[in-house]
């Protein structure tokens, strides 16, 4: 018996979520045991993630690793897990960056074993949603994954955190709301919550519209799209550094992930009727967010609005190829779009996890997040500045990072749409650059700021290893995406095939 | 070694030495530093060297393949390649040359900077990045190489990040490369929706099938598709060719040391843009209408920047409006359809340029980083190396007989007389009355530097004398070439179907064909030279600058006060900088301010969350009231929660 007949999906959800409540319950004094049961679970996940990714059949559409048992039976729910090759990339992620913030946890002092337990909770969960082929399994997740975020930001959260949890929660929980209602009604129709047969549901127009917005809105609050962004900002404000990491790393992806699982495939038609106002949320959100990150002066604040506008690549590459058909009677480009937007969900979780992290390394020294108490800190610090210098660039997307991979192929499939459309994406050429390299010009570069930053001392081993590993991964995802690409590319065309087809008889 | 591995070798080699002088500069050394790295970029020459042989000697066949797949998607390949043709192999000698001989250079001139391996891994990294670009085959590849110089000269202007007027000069290099980026990313987009791909060589044969196609883009105006398509590349060729009005970085780029500023601010990455022109000539031909936008850009560049280079006292500065205007000239030359002569012209600059660069590098040395000329002179008797070869340089540069600018500037000229299409008459004014401004701003330069009284303090001049050798050394290797390139290269490849490989232009409209009816060897032509008009104005600007800046000193004051308007105008630089400065980045800026606070702060947060701000409020108190802090009661909250979710679920089904 091989380790590919193991229930791999089932694993990599339940041994953080099983060693995360654990480690709930292990008393303060024994916080080094702790840390080695966390790093031991995390790493464990991640090689059994790796494992699923090296057994993965490339050139097939089709759920992998699928594991199927009747939970609810009154309501046909079953525990229903398989990926494809939009869940896996997305399940390796959630892993990897577990294993990061485990390891940043050194820096965290009170209450470690708690912190480390939530965090595997909560990863454990986000793999469960990833991997969930049942609507209601993935609700479930959806939900449950609030409480550890929620808890993380309100116990180790700045001193506006109970402001800022609430807000998150609210915002979340009222978009989930809409989605819960439109489950419900699907469950009715379709007598069944296997996602698969959501996706081959005949809904008719007017039907379909609405299933698409209660979708929208439960999804939209969680990518977050403009205009019900304004939670995220001060989330991450308050969040600690491994919070940050994992709200911008992951969670930020399940919006961007849900609809390509549910919005495009169950409402096609409706997707295509609305195609216009997904797209102008996005372009709202590359050009308008990227103004308001240039006049942020906190660092984190910037980081996040960045990551709005960055999101904006995602939305707008999925929903581009309606209008691709619409403008030049091809589909061609349309799966580039929607590639695109799902290399810049990964490409994103390296990035905003390392300019997040490289906030912590500053953060923990210093203890201020505004520009204006750095300066000059590449005279004191200058490994630690070719780092950040590396991130923000791959941030504004440059060539040979990861970060210019997902805007290049959704700009080109934006251009077939519509040239205006590919015409307000580029902008972010130069506000990403302009709102990231200011900052890199205002805290690294200069005379020493003050005598804080004068005292500063360079990276310590942990903090080369965390970023050194995301650098690794931002390069060679920029150098050659050709793996990830290859590996998503039946599922994007299976979809493109899909949500060209029409629902409405 | 086979053929294919020498060619990855030729960009790998700097690469590696890159990484080793960046990563381990500790335990290398500064000795190991520049070894490592000199020893790459030679290799790297020799390489290149070796391989220009073989196509420009050999019966070389174009050598067009795929290095790796860098992505497949939709059916778009989508890879990173080699076009190994004359036009690639004489911009990689220039390019591996010049980077040689300003590595070499760099021993002397950073020899107390902290940052000396820094420096190295810097510029051995922008060899790389520029090798990459000019040998790609495709549009992807052009794009990273694209950005990846322009990341290394960002890295060099603000090599000394310190200096406050460094960091806000390479920010305002990059975001106004960005700015021509964005025409150039539009661009390719047009390129791979109208010829569904993004490789050299299957664009160029699709191109003939789009020229008739037309698009709207705004207003229902029909614009023809390749004319779109060009007009957006030679946007993103302005910034990185610095041209009006993407210029502004250029001058501010001094702010780096000067070894980059003759390696990348004048010989090689600034002409990245003349080259990428030159590289789609196929496609640029199809489209008279964004010839003649280049032909007017490069006019108006050529120009007017070469009139404000007469009002500058940085000695650096000098050199830098001679380089935005020279860049103008050889934009010139790509919107007469002369694109040979524009790539001829780019070497010949190449070389002249760097060895003024790095011949004004010299003379600050000597003058412990002072840079303005007002307190020179008389220095040609310290440091006569420096001298003679910047007088080579300078000949060069305006043009005079038998050295290598003569050559390549004359027939720019000549052939802008052969066309005819809108612009072409203001071009044939600017290139003249260029000629004329160039010699006088270059003998200004060499006069108020290098003769005359010295207008230096004892203290400084007891202290100068001649660079060491690593300095010099670099300066003769780069002299021979501005003074013989011309006179040995100018038959092969203008007229002698060198570059026919790589260039395509209209039979029916080729200037250089038609210069060339009338070329009769190179000896006739630079004796000709002395009996044409532009040699005459040449010396017209020459004799000025002698009469004003050698013997009659006070006649610049008497000027500058007679027409203190136009010295004004021009010491402004017509304004571009204060343009920018409170338009685009002031307006961006408060554009910003106001969308963050009247939008996300107080309509989005402030208005439309308001209403549930304050049940927000309410929750609060609540949550607070049963707030224990202990983890586990949470947790049993949670479970709880779902509970009654699942629970409330089950009745609502039932």
């Amino acid at each position: 018996m091989g380790v590919m007949s193991w229930p791999l999906l089932s694993l990599v959800v339940w041994i953080p979520v099983i060693t995360g409540a654990i480690l709930l319950f292990v008393p303060e004094a024994r916080s080094s045991l702790g840390r080695l049961i966390a790093l031991v679970s995390s790493l464990g996940a991640l090689a059994l993630s790796l494992v699923l990714l090296a057994g993965f059949e490339l050139g097939t559409a089709a759920y992998q690793f699928q594991e199927k048992v009747v939970w609810i039976a009154a309501f046909d729910i079953h525990y229903h897990l398989g990926v494809d090759g939009f869940s896996l990339p997305l399940i390796v992620l959630t892993a990897l960056t577990t294993v990061l913030v485990v390891i940043a946890a050194g820096s965290v002092t009170q209450r470690v074993n708690q912190y480390l337990g939530a965090f595997l909770i909560l990863s454990g969960l986000m793999t469960g949603m990833f991997a969930a082929l049942d609507a209601m399994l993935f609700y479930v997740f959806f939900e449950a994954m609030l409480v550890p975020m929620f808890l993380i930001i309100g116990i180790w959260g700045g001193p506006n955190r109970i402001f800022a949890t609430i807000k998150f929660f609210l915002f979340t929980f009222f978009g989930s709301v809409f989605m819960l209602i439109a489950l419900i009604w699907l469950y009715l129709q379709a007598g069944s919550f296997a996602i698969a047969d959501l996706h081959s549901l005949p809904i008719g127009l007017e039907a379909q519209i609405w299933v698409f917005l209660a979708f929208l809105i439960a999804f939209a609050v969680k990518i977050p799209m403009w205009p019900v962004h304004t939670w995220l900002p001060d989330a991450h404000v308050e969040a600690p550094t491994g919070g940050s990491v994992v709200l911008a790393a992951v969670m930020l992806k399940i919006g961007g992930y849900g609809l390509v699982r549910f919005s495009l495939p169950i409402a096609p038609d409706a997707s295509s009727a609305l195609d216009w106002l997904v797209i102008g949320l996005s372009l709202v959100a590359i050009v308008y967010i990227g103004f308001v990150a240039l006049a942020q002066s906190d660092m984190k604040k910037l980081i996040a609005y960045s990551s709005i506008s960055h999101m904006g690549f995602v939305t707008l590459g999925l929903f581009l190829a309606f209008a691709i058909a619409r403008n030049t009677g091809e589909l061609s480009g349309a799966g580039l779009g929607i590639s695109g937007a799902m290399v810049q969900m990964i490409s994103h979780g390296f990035i905003s996890g390392a300019m997040f992290l490289a906030v912590g390394v500053l953060y923990d020294r210093v203890h201020s997040r505004e520009i204006a108490d750095y300066g000059g800190v590449a005279n004191v610090m200058p490994w630690f500045a070719m780092f950040a210098v590396f991130f923000f660039m791959a941030n504004s997307g440059l060539p040979g990072t990861s970060g210019f991979v997902g805007e290049f192929m959704v700009i080109l499939a934006a251009f077939k749409a519509d040239p205006w459309f590919a015409f307000f994406a580029a902008m972010t050429l130069i506000l990403g650059a302009g709102y990231s390299l200011w900052l890199v010009k205002r805290v690294f570069y200069g005379e020493v700021g003050n005598d804080k930053v004068a005292e500063l001392e360079d990276l310590n081993a942990r903090e080369w290893v965390l970023l050194t590993v995301l650098a690794l991964l931002t390069l060679g995802l920029g150098l050659w995406p050709y793996p990830l690409i290859e590996l998503m590319e039946p599922s994007v065309a299976n979809l493109v095939d899909h949500i060209m087809t029409t629902k409405v008889d | 070694m086979d053929i294919k591995t020498i060619l990855l070798l030729i960009p790998l080699l700097p690469l590696i030495g890159s990484a080793i002088a960046g990563l381990l500069r500790h335990p290398i050394g500064r000795s190991g530093a520049h070894t490592v790295t000199i020893l790459a970029v030679a290799s790297s020459f020799g390489l290149s060297a070796w391989v220009a042989w073989q196509v420009f000697m050999t019966d070389w066949e174009v050598l067009n393949y795929t290095v790796y797949k860098w992505a497949v998607v939709d059916g778009i390949e989508l890879e990173v390649g080699f076009l190994i043709d004359s036009l690639t192999a004489l911009m990689m000698v220039v390019v591996t040359f010049v980077s040689f001989m300003v590595h070499v250079y760099t021993i002397g001139y950073m020899k107390d900077d902290p940052g000396y391996q820094r420096f190295f891994a810097y510029i051995n990294l922008f060899t790389f990045a520029m090798l990459m670009l000019v040998m790609a085959n495709n549009f992807l590849q052009l794009f990273f190489g694209w950005e990846a110089v322009g990341l290394v000269s960002y890295l060099l202007i603000g090599f000394w990040f310190k200096k406050e007027s460094a960091v806000r000069a390479n920010l305002k290099a990059f975001l106004v490369n960005r700015g021509g980026d964005f025409g150039l990313l539009l661009g390719v987009a047009a390129v791979l929706m109208y010829m569904g791909s993004l490789d050299y060589a299957e664009v160029f044969a699709a191109a003939p099938t789009v020229a008739g196609q037309t698009m709207t883009v705004f207003g229902g105006v029909e614009w023809s598709v390749m004319t779109f398509i060009c007009i957006c590349l030679f946007i993103g060729a302005m910034g990185k060719s610095a041209q009006v009005p993407l210029h502004v970085w250029l001058p501010d780029s001094m702010e780096g040391p000067t070894p980059i500023s003759a390696l990348i601010h004048a010989a090689t990455m600034v002409t990245a843009g003349i080259f990428m022109v030159a590289r789609l000539s196929p496609m640029y031909e199809l489209s008279t209408t964004a010839l003649s936008f280049i032909l007017i850009i490069g006019a108006i560049t050529a120009l007017f920047m070469g009139l404000i280079g007469i009002v500058q006292n940085d000695i650096k500065r000098v050199v830098a409006y001679s380089t935005l205007s020279q860049l103008g000239y050889m934009t010139v030359a790509l919107g007469a359809s002369a694109y040979s002569v524009a790539i001829f012209h780019l070497m010949t600059h190449a070389f002249f340029k760097a060895l003024l660069f790095l011949a004004a590098g010299s003379v600050i040395i000597a003058m412990h980083h002072k840079q303005d000329m007002r307190e020179m002179g008389g220095l040609g008797r310290i440091m006569p190396i420096t001298a003679v070869t910047a007088w080579v340089g300078s000949l060069a540069l305006i043009g005079f007989p038998f050295f290598s600018g003569f050559f390549s500037k004359d027939i720019i000229i000549e052939s802008v007389k052969q066309i005819d299409r809108t612009g072409a008459s203001f071009a044939v004014f600017a290139v003249y009355a260029g000629v004329v401004v160039t010699a006088l701003y270059t003998f200004r330069m060499l006069y108020l530097t290098f003769h005359g009284k010295p207008r230096a303090d004892e203290e400084m001049l007891s202290h100068a004398h001649e660079s060491p050798w690593v300095v010099t050394l670099p300066l003769v290797l780069l002299a021979i070439p501005s003074l013989l390139v011309g006179y040995f290269t100018v038959e092969p490849l203008l007229f002698g179907g060198a570059l026919s490989d790589a260039i395509y232009i209209d039979p029916a409209n080729d200037p250089v064909a038609a210069v060339g009816s009338h070329f009769h060897g190179p000896a006739a032509f630079a004796l000709h030279g002395f009996v044409t008009p532009v040699f005459w104005l040449a010396m017209l600007g020459v004799g000025l600058s002698t009469w004003i800046y050698l013997f009659q000193p006070s006649v610049a004051e008497n000027v500058k006060r007679r027409f203190h308007w136009l010295w004004t105008v021009l010491d402004r630089k017509y304004g571009f900088d204060e343009f920018y400065q409170n338009i685009v980045t002031g307006g961006g800026l408060k554009l910003a301010g106001f969308l963050s606070r009247r939008g996300d702060r107080m309509i989005i947060d402030g208005w439309i969350v308001h209403g549930s701000a304050r049940l927000v409020g309410a929750v609060a108190a609540r949550v607070r009231g049963v707030q224990t802090g202990f983890l586990y009661h949470y947790a049993f909250a949670m479970i709880i929660g779902l509970v009654a979710l699942v629970f409330a679920f089950v009745l609502l089904k039932g």
